[in-house]
């Protein structure tokens, strides 16, 4: 029944998603429809996370269900299916820095929301975000930092960004622990979101 | 006159107490974290905090006595000498993993794994023993070797079943390594001691003694780790509750650290991961608050004023604090919206905080002054009020975080 799945990972029910999966894939469905079913789940997810009705461990729960689908869908896939983009976002922690976990909410969040999340990941030099500028052509860049330092290594970064020639080429936008609207004025980086509806918020706007 | 150090730290410990007790000190007093602030202060690097005992202590000696905050947290000390023989897995320090110049940071490890609790509530030290310490300490690997120690057999054969299982030549190998790092650890324990008097004979109380943890943030930060204990929370949320009871158990059964010269004894609470930004209100219900309070009461009913820092943002959960003993807590905010808690805690529990550490660390003069003078105005009347940056100030600018200390000690004297 096409919904039920979308359904079932929405509402957290690994067992029953997990096993719905294994029936239609065994019944010769076709995956693509399977994971399509399963990403619009995965949107209903980041909308209840949006609303304040999901938190962390629910979008963290979800992602685990969503994985183990897509593991068992994939060697069923004759290509790499590619979902439909709204545009590109490149995303990391600065240098220095090592914490993950409000960098992933902003790139669990873009990608529900239909974006394609280029995740540098931590610790991430100035000149790795100026390659993948080039590389890519995307037009967003966010700046994640939780500790102090990141004051000053989100700082090196955007200028970093403006002396490759590239800083009217991409909107920045930054945010992380300590990180504030002083903060961006001290970076120069065009905005700053309070948390990851935030950051989806102004990725969207800047399409 | 010139006040000597014993009339200082009197009065220090008197005006933070008396606001923790939500009376009105002489004025609004200013607990700081010092942390590596005096690496930047002075010009040295962070990692000297590993590596050069006599210019830390001088670092932070020359800092303390240019800014002269009532308390503050401090930075001690560690051989790193002693870290590289052990190998932790979970810290990266200034110097080995983290630059020089920045602070250390912890790495999170999935130490206990999801089928691993019944291991664990059952029998703790043999999972201490056995896996934690192989898991967190790469020189402790080999201790997966040993048999559990239950297991050793009767009379005098559990003892030679003892000995066999440490001649096991990689777990003999781990011993001398331990041994090696415990007499490295023994030599610093004293200037580590006399760190702290040293600078009690200055005229600072210390801050703190011993702490504590909620147990979701304990098993969060170092058994399951977040990604784990949140899965678990859907998965299996009878056994990480059972978990978490154990732990609350464990936790009250320490012995309560002794008292500091004027009779008090305050327990720091880091509290992370019971905040808005990590779970909702039904959550922090179950699997938070009711542990919480409990520690809480329990160290307040032993004579202790626990002082608990709550990171991130806690803005849905401030009215449960009201359940906290009256006079006996002080709560240091950071993102919370601390005037709201002021209206919503006032005359129950005394606040501490919150500059902005984006603020120290980038703003001007005028601009610390004016947040400071707001907090002065607004959550310090009639008393129950500490000034505290929000959190670390290893960035701050040397000027703002002097005038966070000398603006309040000018401006937030009470009549």
């Amino acid at each position: 029944m096409s919904g039920e799945l979308t359904n079932a990972i929405a509402d957290l029910q690994e067992n029953e998603a997990l096993g719905m999966t294994q029936k239609r894939l065994d019944s010769g469905e076709d995956p693509k429809a399977i994971l399509d079913e399963s990403r619009k789940g995965m949107e209903i997810v980041g909308k209840r996370f949006s609303d304040g009705e999901y938190f962390l461990p629910e979008l963290i729960f979800s992602g685990e269900i969503f994985k183990q689908i897509a593991e068992m869908v994939k060697p069923k896939l004759k290509e790499e299916v590619k979902a439909e983009s709204l545009g590109k976002c490149i995303i990391g922690t600065v240098a220095g820095d090592i914490h993950d976990i409000g960098k992933d909410i902003v790139v669990f969040m873009l990608d529900v929301s239909g974006f394609e999340v280029y995740d540098l990941g931590i610790d991430v030099p100035a000149q790795a975000f100026i390659d993948k500028i080039k590389e890519t052509n995307a037009p967003i860049v966010g700046l994640s930092g939780f500790l102090t330092l990141a004051f000053d290594s989100m700082k090196e970064t955007v200028d970093a960004i403006k002396a490759a020639g590239l800083r009217d080429k991409v909107k920045i936008m930054i945010g992380g622990g300590q990180i504030d609207e002083q903060i961006m004025k001290y970076t120069g980086a065009d905005a700053y979101g309070r948390d990851a509806m935030a950051g989806v918020k102004l990725a969207k706007q800047w399409l | 006159m010139e006040k000597t150090p014993e009339e200082l730290y009197r009065e220090r410990e008197q005006r933070v107490t008396d606001a923790i007790q939500l009376k009105i000190p002489d004025r609004v007093p200013i607990i700081t974290g010092m942390g590596y602030f005096p690496a930047n202060y002075t010009g040295i690097p962070f990692e000297t905090a590993y590596y050069d005992y006599d210019e830390w202590v001088a670092a932070y000696k020359r800092t303390l006595q240019d800014f002269q905050p009532d308390m503050f947290s401090i930075q001690p000390f560690f051989p790193g000498i002693f870290l590289e023989l052990i190998k932790p897995k979970g810290i990266r320090w200034p110097g080995h993993g983290a630059s020089p110049y920045h602070s250390h940071q912890s790495i999170e490890l999935e130490i206990l794994k999801s089928d691993e609790y019944d291991a664990y509530i059952e029998d703790p030290s043999d999972f201490m023993l056995r896996f934690y310490l192989s898991r967190t300490t790469e020189a402790a690997e080999p201790f997966k070797m040993l048999p559990p120690l239950s297991s050793l057999g009767q009379g005098y054969r559990g003892a030679l079943a003892l000995a066999e299982a440490l001649i096991i030549p990689e777990v003999a190998s781990a011993i001398e390594t331990l041994k090696k790092a415990g007499q490295e650890l023994a030599k610093w324990h004293s200037r580590i001691q006399a760190f702290s008097e040293e600078i009690e004979k200055m005229g600072f109380p210390p801050s703190g003694r011993g702490g504590a943890l909620v147990p979701f943030d304990a098993v969060s930060h170092s058994l399951r780790g977040m990604h784990g204990t949140m899965i678990d929370m859907h998965r299996q949320p009878d056994k990480l509750l059972e978990l978490c009871e154990k732990i609350l158990e464990m936790t009250l059964d320490r012995p309560m650290p002794t008292p500091n010269k004027s009779g008090n004894i305050r327990v720091f609470m880091p509290l992370t991961r019971g905040s808005d930004d990590f779970m909702s209100l039904k959550q922090f219900e179950t699997f938070y608050w009711t542990h919480l309070k409990k520690l809480v009461q329990t160290f307040a009913d032993r004579g202790a004023q626990p002082c608990i820092f709550f990171e991130g943002n806690w803005d849905t959960r401030v009215e449960y604090f009201l359940e906290f003993p009256r006079g006996k807590v002080l709560a240091h905010f950071d993102t919370t919206d601390i005037f709201r808690a002021k209206e919503i805690l006032n005359g129950h529990v005394s606040i501490q905080g919150n500059v902005p550490s984006s603020l120290l660390g980038t703003g001007t003069v005028q601009e610390v002054k004016d947040y400071c003078k707001k907090l002065i105005d607004v959550v310090g009347k009639d008393g129950g009020y500490i000034m505290s940056p929000r959190s670390s100030v290893d960035e701050a600018r040397p000027e703002n975080l002097r005038t966070m200390i000398d603006f309040t000690k000018e401006y937030g004297v009470y009549n």
